[in-house]
């Protein structure tokens, strides 16, 4: 389809060609072309966020949710800079992005006009591309170009900036099977001496594992089947990074829990001790390894990832795949039982009864109080009460991640919405706006610190305007809870600025932006109240009052390895049942 | 990066660029933002109807980095093809230079004397001063730099490395 509109119109031509059903944004000066084209299309639906962070965030919850690229509309100058938080968000959890923004018209670029900056320039490093399209005619093209790279090979944003003059211009519009990119052709199958190697090593293993992560989500629902069928086929024990939680399910014997930082006892253990690891889809990043020089020293190391410049990063592996999670697990599962491999089954046995007795451990026991809320009993009454409905759970950053990370339990991808990479506080209620965008009907619970919800605390109003009826669950501890925690075992319980001075009442606050407020202080009341939450067809506010001084455990700290784990005082000591060789670890 | 401990190599690397705005900046930013070492840098069209320009690095790191640093160089968008010229033992490396020396009398008579060893020519001439124009390996423009000092070295501009693999195949 070739055509001559305006350039403006051509953005709104390329999302109806790309479908796209709905845009985050905010109108500015340097766009209001581009909102005027907006004005006269049904087709396209415009949730206007309050501040353009937001923007970007929503349409990440939207992606991640979803499966399909979020697209977002800002303005120049500011709209821009706003913008750039929740690009690099993006960038780091690989999120596929299109974002439009305003540019000031080309022959003021360059002359400090009003509301300019150098968007292409501020966002290079924070995209995977970006463009300025200085002449109409290129606009259709880049904008194909653009969801095409969001989207193919490792997922991440894109920003197209557009002078306002080119949005004013009138050119050739050419449809979205004309384009093919010149040079962007990631690599999706692996090699099949590589997939031979791959299911020997695995079925020679003693002590093998599976290390997951936010790859086998982002390559589709598709990976995560297969992954549960190889992990099927080969009684393989499975972990996960934060990012990829979902892929495999909670509920499944063989899933050992998030390994990391916060992750489980057994999973990190298991990590450390394993003699062939399979990461698929994850980066081997920092919060993971713990101390590099003592990662998993013993183990023999395959690498599957989309994006080569993962492999070889951090960690030395021997047998790298570069490839699509979900092509690369299919070649696997047919490897395996093609050749009716098998692991030696004793050894797999005493494997399991290794990993057994660290699961036996019980790291994540906390103490249960029936006078105050504990923040990990908030979270488990939260997934009680929802776990047999369609949610889905997005999360700020800072203890109440990590507990939400630990305590929900997720048995499907894509249910799981959090800011790993980057670590953007006031991500999750933008987020959850996305994703209930994406999903309507379902329950969308952002799980909140008090200190996090403020950063993106005007959302409310988008949420109460577009009918969407997120709920803002939030651990109250008046603390920046992980700021703290850090303080308390770093930094000699020094709270340099860490209390939250002066919080607004957020049951006022709620019904301020006509919301719903609810309070809860007592164990006692928690189900009640959580049950009254999810009722409301509105959004909610929900401030729990919890223990001001619950760390969250495990933890390993930084610069350890994994076998330097901190437990919680209260996780059992079940001396019993831990070897002496275990005992090592502790 | 955990592995100081491995040894520091020097590469040349040859890149293939689409000729548009911004792509010597993402080259650049990938190299700073990371943390990595630019020892030299030349680019230039060499395709018109391509739009097509070659980036010619000279970069210093270990064997990791230095693989990490192609890999990271070809998954930007705009790039064509990394090739590691160091990799592959048959490559030509020249540089040109441009070297300023001012003198009179003996000192002018041999600064001729070094520049006809060093096969540099004159390109420029007063009274009392040359402009040599020389090309070679980066160590024999450091040599005759250096040599010049002795007679009058004003300064020095140099192109930086270009380099292209030896045989018939293009990179």
């Amino acid at each position: 389809m070739t055509k001559e509109m305006t350039g403006a119109e051509m953005v709104i031509q390329a999302f109806l060609d790309q479908g796209v059903e709905h845009i985050f944004g905010y109108p500015g000066g340097a766009v209001l072309p581009i909102y005027d084209a907006l004005f006269h299309n049904n087709a396209i639906e415009h949730i206007l966020v309050r501040h353009e962070q937001a923007a970007a965030h929503a349409a990440e919850g939207y992606a991640r949710s979803s499966g399909k690229v979020g697209v977002l509309l800002v303005t120049s100058g500011p709209g821009a800079t706003n913008a750039v938080t929740g690009l690099a968000d993006a960038l780091m959890d690989s999120i596929p992005l299109v974002c439009i923004s305003g540019q000031v018209a080309t022959h003021l670029i360059g002359n400090d006009a009003f509301q300019e900056c150098d968007t292409v320039g501020i966002t290079r490093p924070c995209t995977k591309h970006n463009y300025l399209v200085r002449d109409v005619n290129d606009l259709a093209r880049v904008l194909h170009e653009a969801f095409y790279v969001a989207q193919n090979g490792r997922p991440g944003p894109v920003v197209v900036d557009i002078p306002k003059d080119v949005q004013f211009a009138t050119g050739t519009y050419i449809g979205r099977d004309n384009i093919q990119h010149k040079t962007y052709r990631p690599k999706l199958d692996a090699e099949a001496e590589k997939i031979a190697a791959a299911v020997d090593l695995i079925a020679s293993a003693k002590k093998p594992i599976f290390y997951t992560g936010g790859g086998v989500i982002n390559s589709g629902p598709e990976a995560s089947r297969l992954l549960r069928e190889f992990a099927r086929l080969t009684g393989v024990p499975v972990t996960s990074t934060l990012m990829g939680l979902g892929a495999f399910p909670a509920a499944n014997r063989q899933w050992l829990g998030m390994l990391g930082m916060h992750g489980t006892y057994e999973a990190n253990l298991a990590m450390h001790d394993c003699d062939v690891m399979v990461c698929i889809g994850a980066r081997f990043d920092d919060r993971i390894t713990g101390r590099l020089d003592a990662f998993s020293p013993g183990s023999t190391k395959i690498h599957i990832d989309i994006d080569p410049s993962s492999i070889n990063k951090n960690v030395k592996v021997d047998l790298p795949i570069v490839g699509d999670c979900g092509r690369v697990l299919g070649a696997l599962v047919d490897a395996w039982k093609g050749r009716g491999l098998k692991i030696d089954q004793g050894a797999l046995d005493a494997w399991w009864g290794q990993i057994d007795r660290w699961r036996g451990r019980n790291c994540l026991a906390y103490r249960y109080s029936d006078t105050i809320i504990k923040p990990q009993y908030a979270i488990q009454r939260l997934y009680e009460a929802t776990k047999d409905k369609d949610v889905y759970i997005t999360t700020e950053v800072g203890q109440h991640q990590m507990w939400a990370a630990q305590f929900f339990h997720f048995e499907e991808p894509n249910r799981w919405l959090t800011s790993g990479g980057l670590g953007t506080m006031g991500y999750g209620l933008p987020a959850a706006i996305g994703a209930q965008k994406a999903h309507p009907g379902s329950l969308v619970v952002d799980i909140a610190g008090e200190a996090s919800i403020q950063m993106n605390m005007q959302e409310m109003s988008t949420a109460v305007q577009f009918d969407l009826p997120v709920k803002v669950f939030i651990l109250n501890n008046k603390y920046m809870g992980m700021v703290r925690q850090w303080q308390e075992l770093l930094h000699g319980g020094r709270y340099s600025h860490s209390y939250s001075e002066t919080l607004p009442d957020f049951v006022k606050l709620a019904e301020a932006y006509g919301g719903v407020g609810i309070r809860c202080d007592k164990p006692g009341d928690l189900d009640a109240a959580i049950q009254e939450m999810i009722n409301v067809r509105k959004p909610v506010i929900f401030d729990c009052i919890v223990d001001q001084q619950e760390n969250c455990f495990p933890m390993i700290p930084s610069g350890r390895a994994h076998n330097e784990m901190l437990l919680s005082d209260s996780a059992e000591d079940l001396d019993s049942a831990i070897t002496d060789e275990g005992k090592m670890l502790v | 990066m955990p592995q100081t401990s491995e040894h520091i190599e020097r590469h040349t690397l040859s890149v293939l660029v689409d000729n548009e705005p911004g792509v010597l900046a993402r080259v650049i930013g990938l190299f700073s933002g990371r943390g990595y070492n630019i020892d030299s840098l030349t680019v230039s069209e060499v395709s018109q109807e391509g739009h097509l320009s070659r980036i010619t690095i000279v970069t210093a790191g270990t064997p990791m980095v230095i693989e990490q640093i192609k890999n990271q160089l070809d998954r930007l968008v705009p790039v064509h093809r990394v090739r590691d010229l160091t990799a592959e033992a048959t490559s030509l490396e020249r540089e040109l230079a441009m070297v300023k020396v001012r003198g009179v009398g003996e000192a002018r008579v041999e600064a001729l004397r070094l520049a006809e060893a060093f096969r540099a020519r004159v390109i420029d001439a007063t009274r009392e001063s040359f402009v040599f124009e020389i090309t070679g390996k980066s160590d024999k423009i450091d040599q005759f730099a250096y040599l010049m000092e002795t007679v009058g070295l004003v300064e020095v501009a140099r192109t930086g490395v270009v380099a292209i693999s030896r045989g018939p195949q293009a990179m």
